[in-house]
């Protein structure tokens, strides 16, 4: 598992990497209402604006962390948006990414490195 | 590449969706009127102002509370409850809130309670003379023009009045009201005590088992009654929809209040953000965001605190600030109405996003959200009067895709006072 500064969580699947937000975001997010998923064979850019997801009181949006194609996202998650708060690192996966080279991933914190930035 | 190679806010928010913060999180300052006309906090006068912290402070963090700030204080926005369960514990048990950071100002009148009433009424397009001893009502201070300096509670305490203004406003409030009031009255700002809001279906049962008397209170009914030794300023009132009070104690019995209180069967601390979606599902307006000093009683939907007294024909008609325009948009009705809004879909439609019909602006929200007990999301904002009836489709922007939104009747849930 590697992690990004923005507190999502990056799991190679095969030649996919899924994405989700990570714990200490769930937490910090709160109940988590409403998810928006970007649609899928979509060609992102890293930065690119691709979920949106909104807590009782705040709207936030997750980034691409890198390049890619959207293969997947968790259709799950419209109806049930709990999922993100109960199950962050599993149910509340939010979309499959495929890369041209996983290597890129190298270059992400890994969980003891996270951790020490979320302290 | 490597993870310090891009934008520091991944999980952002947009400008357009009003709530400013930096990360992942509730915003670092919680939306709320911090002065008149202006939308939510100025950053850079947190930095300059030193925040004041609550007397139950302490309490707060012991009791796992974030604690953020909101109009110059270090509130508790949430608990390790969460903001959706805190409001539904509300709603089906009792909550407890800490809004000690609200103004409570004393009204001591120096040549009888009439002439301080009928001052009072210069201010407010509001009955004062007519409410009786032991009763409580909700004003409206005006401006000239029409527009909501801000609103309040005030109560007919005997020999007295007692009011309860907005945090953001009470500095403006009380220097209104001294400089318009001193003739008439000693206007003194309440300093030693806090101020409790106690919530929900248990409430009642709750206070009347430390301070009994209190079931006896009606809504809106006020009354001075003891606990160990001090006296307690109860009204039967509050800002949630749901029956229940709020408590005025002195400033050092107000933890052992609090404590005694917690320590009741179902009653739950609760944050700023459960009082924000409790109101809104009330259809309640929150100052500084649904009415400001650019909008009039009348377009707010508050004609109901105009008293026939204060109306064309009445006892003491007009005669306050602002009614010119306050009595004709009463009687030809004004150009824009605050209504309801029920979002289709599940996307909540916060503070500030654009209003269309077909392809003409009509308007703009002014308070949106997730509303936990309706579970859909709701809304408030101001429409065109010709579209204000409930049922009225619309249009409103939202990431740069228009989506429907229907005009709903206020409140979005009934409320439950014992009136």
């Amino acid at each position: 598992m590697k992690y990004t500064k923005d507190h999502e969580w990056l799991r190679v699947e095969g030649d996919l990497v899924v994405v989700g937000i990570t714990e200490h975001a769930a937490t910090q997010l709160g109940d988590v209402v409403f998810v928006e998923l970007p649609e899928v064979e979509t060609m992102v850019a890293e930065g690119d604006e691709v979920v949106v997801i909104e807590s009782v009181k705040a709207a936030s949006d997750i980034l691409a962390p890198v390049d890619g194609e959207i293969v997947a996202v968790n259709d799950k998650l419209p109806d049930t948006p709990g999922l993100v708060n109960e199950d962050p690192l599993g149910a509340g996966w939010f979309f499959k990414m495929k890369l041209d080279d996983l290597a890129v991933l190298d270059d992400f914190m890994d969980e003891d490195e996270y951790n020490d930035l979320i302290g | 590449m490597g993870p310090g190679r891009r934008r520091d806010n991944d999980l952002r928010r947009k400008g357009q969706r009003g709530h400013r913060g930096a990360g992942i999180g509730l915003p670092e300052t919680m939306p709320d009127g911090d002065r008149h006309g202006t939308r939510g906090w100025c950053l850079a006068d947190l930095e300059t102002t030193e925040l004041k912290r609550l007397a139950l402070n302490d309490l707060h963090e012991r009791l796992g509370a974030r604690m953020l700030p909101f109009a110059g204080y270090l509130m508790p926005v949430q608990y390790p409850m969460g903001v959706l369960k805190e409001h539904l514990h509300t709603r089906t048990q009792a909550g407890l809130f800490d809004v000690s950071h609200m103004g409570q100002v004393l009204l001591r009148p120096r040549a009888g309670l009439e002439a301080l009433a009928l001052a009072f009424e210069e201010l407010m397009p509001v009955d004062v003379l007519g409410l009786a001893p032991g009763r409580q009502r909700y004003g409206l201070l005006t401006n000239d023009a029409g527009g909501i300096l801000d609103d309040l509670m005030f109560a007919n305490r005997g020999d007295h009045l007692f009011v309860v203004v907005n945090a953001a406003c009470k500095q403006d409030d009380i220097a209104h009201m001294t400089r318009h009031l001193s003739a008439a009255a000693d206007v003194t700002e309440v300093t030693d005590r806090g101020l409790l809001a106690l919530q929900g279906p248990l409430a009642e049962a709750a206070l009347e088992a430390l301070v009994p008397g209190a079931a006896a209170l009606r809504f809106m009914d006020v009354a001075t009654l003891p606990w160990q030794g001090v006296d307690l300023w109860i009204s039967r009132s509050g800002y949630t929809g749901e029956d229940g009070y709020e408590i005025s104690v002195p400033q050092d019995a107000l933890a052992d209040f609090a404590e005694a209180l917690l320590a009741r069967p179902g009653v739950a601390p609760i944050g700023l953000g459960a009082r924000d979606s409790l109101r809104l599902e009330a259809g309640l307006c929150l100052y500084g965001h649904d009415i400001d000093t650019t909008t009039t009683p009348i377009e707010a939907g508050l004609a109901w605190a105009i008293q026939k007294a204060r109306r064309v024909g009445g006892a003491r008609a007009g005669g306050f600030s602002g009614a010119g325009r306050i009595l004709d948009e009463l009687a030809n009705g004004p150009a824009r109405r605050r209504v309801g809004l029920r979002p289709e879909g599940r996307a909540p439609m916060r503070e500030g996003t654009p209003l269309f019909d077909g392809d003409r602006p009509a308007g703009s929200i002014t308070s949106g959200g997730f509303g936990p007990s309706v579970e859909a999301p709701i809304a408030m904002g101001y429409v065109p009067a010709a579209l204000a009836d409930p049922g009225s489709a619309l249009m409103a922007e939202l990431r740069g895709k228009r989506l429907p939104v229907t005009v709903a009747e206020l409140p979005f849930r009934p409320s439950t006072y014992k009136r």
